[in-house]
């Protein structure tokens, strides 16, 4: 198959656009899509700080590489949940974010000013930043938080203590990684929380919901969360249109080095179930994934599910100040039975 | 004809393009992104003998939420 663009050996084809694309173009268009859902949602712009949440996963470090090509203020955070047992997935997967920054670094973004360690030193050629004349060049930063470090449990070791062995870590994780997110873009000043969803895990959550009918999960489900209220960051989806072998892709075609493996935990969940499903769909239907997603915003966007989108009472944590639904201490704070606020 | 996936093997009749390979070994073209000698290429290639053969899930990495 061939390029549309330029007639050389193709590296993807794109059933669902019509459309086949070599490297070069298909980099260039992840970098246009990208930028033009980010226009279209309204989710950032140039002169805002975006924070993208990182896992060594393809799909942040495929993200965080486009905003920064695209010429985005986009730091990254890391946070270290201690899954190293049986294999060292978490150190694995910080390991692959610090050899991504410093690639990043290396190739790509400056700033001049108060940092002119990195300002000698030369563009990748083939990284054309659209605000590569600006005088303030941007040298992106990597927070990293160690969950252990700063609540003195890893992720498995919190839920074994709270779960009481029972099922998966993935609720206390989910629980801890939103909360110390949201926390640190709020105490760090970011405009926006940056998370690589690409359309297949936004269409297995939406299947999901659609086959029990969560309504109120259908109203709230969307490319951007607003800051809805004090304490709460905006959250932003900027691949929520882009197929999962469309972000792997990129980060092959980029050469992003990216953990292969998955969580430990994450083996056989339904979400996987769900997407193994919806491929089979796509494989017999090009752009079914697509339009299930693009028409339940069309549909979302017209009201459909506007009188299920309750503004619930929230109340401020007696600890820590987030928003919570209930009085007292909010669900973090009771999880990691945190009585003063942990810097 | 080898082709490697999540460290198993698995041997097809060469001469078919990767699609159908695919689908002979019982994996969803969808799903995987197909790797010949290095290389990324669309899944309408055809497979040669000798071609080195890599499958790269396209579901994989921590989700971030
Ligand atoms: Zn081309
Ligand atoms: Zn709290």
């Amino acid at each position: 198959m061939r390029c549309r663009k330029c007639g050389t050996t193709a590296v993807i084809n794109m059933r669902h656009h019509k459309l086949a694309l070599c490297g070069e173009h298909y980099v260039e268009w992840v970098l246009a899509q990208t930028d033009r859902a980010i226009e279209k949602y309204k989710m950032f712009t140039r002169d805002e700080r975006v924070l993208v949440a990182v896992s060594g996963g393809k799909d942040s470090l495929a993200l965080w590489d486009v905003l920064l090509r695209l010429g985005y203020q986009a730091d990254g955070l890391y946070i270290g949940l201690g899954i190293n047992d049986p294999l060292p997935y978490s150190d694995a997967s910080l390991e692959k974010t610090r050899k991504f920054l410093e690639f990043s670094i290396q190739y790509s973004v400056f700033r001049t000013g108060d940092d002119t360690q990195h300002a000698t030193r030369i563009t990748h050629p083939s990284t054309p930043l659209r605000s590569a004349q600006d005088a303030s060049r941007f040298t992106p930063t990597l927070h990293v938080i160690d969950i252990a470090q700063t609540y003195g449990k890893t992720i498995p070791e919190i839920a074994r203590a709270k779960m009481r062995g029972q099922g998966r870590p993935c609720a206390a994780c989910g629980l801890t990684k939103r909360y110390v997110m949201n926390r640190l873009a709020l105490d760090k000043g970011y405009a926006v929380l940056a998370t690589g969803h690409n359309l297949d895990d936004e269409i297995a959550v939406l299947f999901q919901n659609t086959l029990r009918w969560q309504t109120g999960y259908l109203a709230r489900q969307a490319p951007v969360l607003p800051a809805s209220r004090e304490g709460l960051v905006k959250k932003v989806k900027p691949f929520c249109r882009m197929y999962e072998r469309e972000t792997a892709t990129y980060a092959l075609v980029r050469g992003i080095d990216y953990i292969y493996d998955e969580c430990p935990h994450a083996g056989g969940n339904l979400t996987n179930f769900y997407k193994t499903l919806l491929n089979q769909l796509e494989t017999e239907s090009p752009g079914a994934k697509l339009s299930f997603y693009l028409e339940f915003l069309r549909a979302r966007g017209e009201g459909a599910f506007e009188q299920f989108n309750r503004v619930e009472e929230l109340h401020a944590c007696e600890v820590c100040g987030q928003p919570t639904s209930a009085p007292g201490r909010c669900a973090f704070c009771r999880m990691w039975d945190v009585s003063r606020v942990v810097e | 004809m080898q082709i490697t996936f999540r460290d198993k093997q698995y041997e097809t009749k060469p001469n078919i393009t990767a699609r159908d390979a695919l689908k002979k070994i019982g994996l969803d073209p969808e799903s995987v992104l197909v790797v010949v000698n290095g290389k990324l290429v669309t899944d309408d290639v055809v497979l040669r003998e000798g071609d080195e053969v890599k499958l790269v899930a396209v579901v994989s990495g921590g989700r971030e939420t």
